[in-house]
């Protein structure tokens, strides 16, 4: 079951209050944990004894909003990269539930397994039928471990493939979600031609005869994301990311340290803010204050709204049209100016 | 242990690195696979192929296009673009001072050489990956170039043949060299709709997103002999299974046995090869009918595009 804590506060509650930290604060937001570890002693010294504090407890809520502005006002992109991976994230199945009515998983690539970190099938967008695949991540370990991180295998790729043509078919259009590392490294992968699959993907999607409308929702985690993310337009999450390699493997090759993955993601330019600068995004969704994970219901409302835009938008293209928009879109990338 | 032992293994290690170091420069290449000692003339005679073990070194992109290419015609394709620094990228050096030290390294713009030219007679459009130029890495101008070529293979309706070596995309163009991905498969689904033919061949190396977009969409991919190729390069795959790699892993061999390529090639070979196999696809009598026979006017794949469409475009593409 997938639960998301609505306020910071209940977060913390929700956690052991043996531990001096809460591990669903980023490092860099210790100072707003402790905060609301004092505000959570408050309440329950307030339970205890009948002297009214909330008064005190109002006013610290207040300091802690305050200071949780100050803090993400000014977010490198590193710390941004650590939200994008944030542990109570919501993944495409959290945007299932909350956007989306009546879904329908369909599983398998027809030829050897389905793959647990792409999801995808049909469900409503207010009424309307949409394709709906995005890459999910698990919750606890063996979740996690069930849907590889998120990172998927050929047999991943070629079901989305699949439903994409089905969606083209059925003339419903195709909304992605992306949010993975990268595509799997692994011996098996390789031998069942993870390139091969995402290539194909790319071609099929860049002639497909449907809208496609990709959302960034985590991590954009290079051709593993792209396989699922050639669109007609691109929606981002504030908080996420998107790049051609992770900030550890950039570091690791161009500063031989994994520890400098702090300033690749700087020189990369990897957030949603600055991708929007370089003109690679159409619709930036601003999360509420702290990130998605703190009001999952209010992200996807804001998410489920951008989508309806865009839509509306692109459906008002008549088939000739949104491919040639998208071939030129395609072509535009990095031409002579 | 006696001093002799301690001192036999050091001496040992010395020798062989003069033998290393002994090796002059300019007229002798040792053979990375067997060490033989090749006189350079010879190797080139060869195609950079080791006349002792046939291993198959790497050819620069240049080379490649004018061995592979008939020495009459060829034209090469948009060699004026250059490669921009769009988001002043600086690691440990600055991006700009890496691509002019490839430059002065290579002689080449960018990593990709593009032209159009024919392979015994029959017109084809050929684009090659030159790997010393920055890992062969796909940056804007790579994918740029490499869509102008495949619109004029497009438009003349003739084969395109791409030779890759490549690292993969490159990190300092960030998502502008992701999006070459996505660019230059577009461009190839459009040759695919027109039945125009395009030849992968993959070369070593061939990684990340090079391999995982226009080098595995070819109707053939076709492989050198015990080429790298793969999508995660064997030390991140490593690093992740934490398993040692079976023999052979991630070379040509394997591709074929796990039916990712249609055929490994040999160099000496790759001109007739590919020839036969073209001149199949675009229905043209076979080299030697045409050698018996007079010369047929080769009739385009597609229809004419209008007029001033295609001259604006062919401009546009060189």
């Amino acid at each position: 079951m997938r639960q998301f804590p609505l306020t910071a506060a209940a977060a913390l509650a929700g956690a052991n209050q043996a531990e001096p930290m809460n591990p669903n604060y980023l490092d860099f937001e210790q100072p707003i944990a402790e905060l609301q570890a004092k505000i959570e002693e408050l309440r329950l010294v307030g339970n205890d004894s009948k002297i009214n504090i909330n008064d005190e407890i109002a006013k610290l809520e207040e300091k802690s909003k305050k200071l949780t502005e100050s803090i993400f006002k000014d977010l490198t992109p590193w710390q941004v990269s650590q939200l994008s991976r944030h542990p109570q994230r919501p993944y495409t199945l959290d945007y299932l539930e909350h956007v989306f009515t009546d879904f329908d998983e369909l599983h398998g690539d027809r030829h050897f397994a389905d793959d647990a970190a792409i999801v995808g099938g049909i469900a409503r967008l207010d009424d309307k039928p949409v394709m709906v695949i995005g890459h999910q991540k698990g919750r606890d370990v063996k979740e996690k471990v069930r849907r590889n991180f998120g990172m998927p295998r050929p047999e991943g790729y070629r079901k989305a493939c699949r439903l994409m043509e089905m969606a083209e078919r059925f003339k419903m259009p195709v909304l992605t979600f992306i949010d993975t590392p990268g595509a799997y490294p692994g011996i098996d992968a390789e031998e069942r031609g993870q390139s091969e699959a995402i290539a194909y993907n790319l071609a099929v999607m860049s002639r497909l005869k449907t809208p496609i409308l990709s959302t960034v929702v985590g991590e954009g985690g290079s051709g593993g994301a792209l396989a699922i993310g050639v669109c007609d337009e691109l929606a981002m999450l504030q908080y996420a990311t998107y790049s051609v390699i992770s900030p550890e493997g950039c570091a690791s090759i161009l500063w031989k340290s994994a520890e400098r993955a702090s300033d690749a993601a700087q020189a990369m330019g990897i957030t949603a803010e600055r991708l929007n600068e370089l003109g690679f995004v159409d619709t930036l969704i601003k999360e509420p204050l702290g990130g998605a994970h703190r009001h999952p219901i209010t992200t996807a409302s804001r998410v489920k709204e951008a989508l309806l835009d865009s839509l509306d938008r692109l459906q008002a293209l008549s088939v000739d049209e949104l491919l040639e928009r998208r071939y030129e879109r395609l072509m535009s990338y990095g031409a002579p100016a | 242990m006696s001093w002799l032992d301690k001192i036999v293994p050091s001496m040992g290690r010395i020798q062989r690195k003069d033998r290393r170091a002994s090796v002059p420069d300019g007229l002798w290449r040792k053979c990375p696979k067997c060490e033989a000692v090749l006189y350079l003339p010879e190797l080139e005679k060869h195609h950079n192929v080791c006349p002792k073990c046939d291993h198959h070194l790497r050819l620069t992109a240049r080379k490649r296009l004018q061995w592979f290419l008939d020495k009459e015609g060829r034209e090469e394709i948009s060699a004026d673009l250059e490669p921009t620094d769009r988001l002043k990228f600086r690691d440990s050096k600055k991006y700009k001072d890496r691509l002019a030290a490839a430059q002065k390294g290579t002689g080449e713009k960018d990593a990709l050489v593009a032209m159009r030219g024919s392979l015994d007679g029959l017109p084809v459009v050929a684009v090659a990956f030159e790997f010393t130029f920055m890992g062969g890495s796909m940056g804007a101008v790579v994918g740029e170039k490499f869509v102008r070529a495949a619109s004029v293979a497009l438009e003349a309706g003739i084969p395109l043949v791409c030779f890759s070596a490549s690292g993969g995309a490159r990190m300092q163009e960030a998502l502008f060299s992701l999006m070459q991905m996505a660019k230059t498969s577009a461009a190839l689904e459009k040759l695919k709709q027109a039945g125009v033919p395009y030849i992968s061949v993959l070369t070593d190396p061939v990684y990340g997103g090079v391999s995982a977009s226009l080098a595995m969409l070819g109707d053939l991919n076709v492989a050198e002999p015990n080429a790298l190729i793969g999508f995660a390069g064997p030390r991140v795959i490593e690093q992740t299974v934490r398993e040692k790699l079976p023999e052979g892993f991630q070379r040509s061999e394997f591709l074929l046995e796990h039916g990712a390529v249609d055929m490994i090639v040999h160099r000496s070979e790759m001109r007739t090869r590919l020839g036969g196999v073209l001149r199949k696809l675009t229905a043209q009598p076979s080299l030697a009918q045409a050698e018996a026979a007079p010369a047929v006017e080769a009739a385009p794949l597609v229809a004419e595009p209008a007029a001033e469409g295609s001259d604006d475009d062919a401009k546009d593409a060189r």
